[in-house]
């Protein structure tokens, strides 16, 4: 009887403890005006996300925000699983995964424009513009070499060595694949086959790097490479990047400006998701990536819905300011407007 | 044993043996666990691809088709490099160390072995990347991945194998040295024929961690898809590598099939490792029988 009774005990206190450890999103009242916000996502508004919650903490002195960069995938779940307080993602939920979201109606608020480099390594080419064809031939490795006369159509007066193309690109499932594939398919639609996903069927003589990092480390030490490469990388590395040709057939080359441009050419859903790439704005950057963050509709928790509240009204309005010193873009104002407006729906108890 | 301790009824002996009968518990209940949920949420891309999940060598989410062989193989193919270059060093080492160093260098080797084996993997994928694949120009390869978890798994199986080689009675290696063996000879016949089966589980026990080893064979076995060659310069990929670097962005299917390439590799991991385990248990009474 004893020993059963030990057992029993030892049991249910394991059980206790699995229970306090996996913490629900709704949480507990936060005690003495202090409260704790936690959050997941994704990596590509990392840079942002701790810019903008070492200015935000340090204004509202008692707020603490987490950001567990784990991808935008592993924000989706952690979101609908209730895990965390809020979430940023750079893409929506499929169709079929928003029923799964457990806290009920939630709204994407989006915050951060970020353009993708095609970042080269040619000795001697300082200037380089790809058109969209291009582009989805050297990625799809069906050019091989940079003399190659399609590229030289696009550059005229520039000498091409005859020199191999090396592609670099992601060896983890990202956010930044899953864009510039996109970007490919819409703007190249026969010349791009590989399709798009956060991995793709890279063929194998392409070169993987992880994370951003990787991917310009490969380019920045080897002669004839190229690869995507989010502007603050490329920019950090020192990489050469191209001037690509948008929509309404302008070469834009990289820039904040440029990224901020393709977000007001663009159709823009009542829910606010919408798509940067492949923009018909005239000075767009095309590869321009966008990202929102996630937030419940029905906030169960004063504190911590009020807290979420003020940190996203922060990032939406004087946050943005810091956008550009990371090299990412501000949301253009038709789409801060809206965002603001879905955000003041957000019911605090 | 479990008579002998219910016979007595003071209390310290009683709580520990629950302790002790709930940790063993514990453990099996997480393996049994891991195992469960494992299999469950590998279920649908089962379903889906049937056997050809093994012998497909398609790996691609845009069109949901999830075919593991070029990573089976990854895995296999590096591993059996790691073990190639890991075993002929680390048996000379515990030969070296056990039967030829002088005493005074024993304890600082022993030492220094056994520290190479605490660096943390990311460590030793990250030298990797820097001095083979850039400094030496090995490229992101199968080869790649097969030298840093062979240097990973030698301090494993050096001191497994310096540990059964111990074993070797006193008595019958004096025996060939008193017939006028020369140390090789006396090695050749006494120490090797005695420690056989256990320095087979010894490398064994490198196999399944070779297998499983997932930050350092993620960062320099290169990520290329479709890869079923046994050219060692190609680029490739292994399964612990393929879920370390897919899971962060995977949508259901996808994570299934991952999760799929886990089952798999905790399957072959788990034979590997009960093979060992028995080969060095059986070894085991077999010597301490024969010395005794």
């Amino acid at each position: 009887m004893n020993k059963l009774l030990i057992a029993v005990a030892l049991l249910g206190a394991c059980g206790k403890k699995e229970e306090g450890s996996s913490g629900k999103g709704g949480g507990k009242p936060a005690s003495g005006g202090a409260v704790t916000l936690n959050a997941s996502g994704a990596t590509f508004q990392q840079p942002f996300q701790e810019v903008a919650i070492e200015a935000f903490t340090k204004a509202n002195a008692g707020i603490k925000i987490n950001y567990g960069a784990g991808g935008s995938g592993k924000g989706r779940q952690d979101f609908a699983d209730q895990v965390v307080d809020f979430a940023c993602s750079d893409a929506p939920y499929k169709e079929a995964d928003v029923g799964k979201v457990k806290g009920g109606e939630f709204f994407y608020i989006p915050n951060v424009l970020g353009p993708i480099t095609v970042s080269y390594n040619v000795p001697g080419v300082d200037k380089l513009q790809l058109s969209p064809d291009v582009l989805a031939k050297i990625f799809g490795r069906e050019m091989k070499k940079w003399n190659d006369p399609a590229i030289a159509a696009d550059n005229a007066g520039v000498t091409l060595p005859d020199l191999d193309i090396v592609v670099a690109r992601r060896s983890d499932g990202s956010g930044t694949t899953e864009n510039f594939t996109k970007y490919l398919t819409l703007a190249a639609p026969d010349a791009w086959k590989l399709k798009s996903g956060s991995t793709v069927e890279w063929p194998a003589d392409t070169q993987a790097g992880n994370g951003n990092s990787g991917v310009a480390q490969i380019v920045k030490s080897t002669k004839g490479a190229i690869g995507y490469v989010d502007l603050s990388d490329a920019k950090a590395s020192g990489l050469k990047y191209a001037a690509l040709k948008n929509a309404s057939g302008a070469y834009v080359d990289p820039s904040v400006a440029a990224a901020t441009a393709a977000g007001e050419g663009i159709e823009i859903k009542d829910n606010l998701i919408f798509s940067a790439l492949n923009s018909k704005a005239p000075t767009a950057y095309p590869i321009t990536a966008q990202s929102w963050c996630l937030i419940y509709a029905k906030q169960t928790d004063k504190a911590k819905g009020t807290a979420a509240v003020a940190y996203f009204k922060y990032m939406l309005t004087d946050g943005q300011s810091l956008l550009g010193e990371i090299d990412f873009a501000p949301i253009p104002k038709v789409l801060q407007d809206k965002a603001l407006a879905q955000l003041a729906k957000v019911q605090v108890p | 044993m479990l008579l002998d301790l219910r016979g007595r009824s003071a209390h310290g002996d009683r709580a520990f043996r629950w302790i002790a009968i709930g940790a063993g518990a514990l453990v099996l209940l997480i393996l049994g666990m891991v195992a469960l949920v494992m299999v469950d949420r590998a279920r649908p891309v089962l379903g889906e691809m049937g056997l050809s999940f093994f012998s497909s060598k398609r790996w691609s989410s845009a069109d949901g088709m999830y075919g593991a062989l070029p990573f089976l193989w990854g895995t296999l193919f590096t591993a059996a490099i790691a073990v190639a270059i890991a075993v002929p060093v680390s048996l000379g080492v515990a030969l070296f160390v056990t039967q030829v160093a002088p005493r005074w260098l024993k304890k600082p080797m022993v030492y220094v072995i056994d520290l190479l084996a605490v660096v943390p993997s990311v460590v030793f994928g990250l030298w990797g990347v820097l001095v083979l694949s850039q400094h030496f120009g090995l490229g992101r390869s199968f080869l790649t991945a097969g030298i840093i978890l062979g240097i990973m798994i030698t301090p494993i199986i050096t001191s497994l194998s310096r540990e059964v080689i111990e074993t070797t009675p006193p008595s019958e290696k004096e025996a060939a040295l008193a017939l006028g063996a020369t140390r090789w000879e006396m090695i050749r016949a006494s120490v090797l024929p005695h420690s056989k089966g256990g320095l087979v589980g010894a490398v064994m026990l490198g196999l399944g961690r070779a297998m499983g080893e997932t930050i350092a064979a993620a960062l320099v076995i290169g990520s290329a898809l479709g890869q079923v060659t046994v050219n060692p310069f190609a680029s490739g990929n292994s399964m612990p590598a393929v879920i370390a670097n897919e899971w962060g962005e995977a949508d259901d299917m996808h994570k299934s099939a991952l999760i799929a390439l886990a089952v798999t590799l905790f399957v072959i991991t788990i034979a590997v490792n009960l093979i060992a385990t028995a080969i060095v248990q059986r070894s085991m009474r077999h010597s301490r029988g024969k010395s005794t």
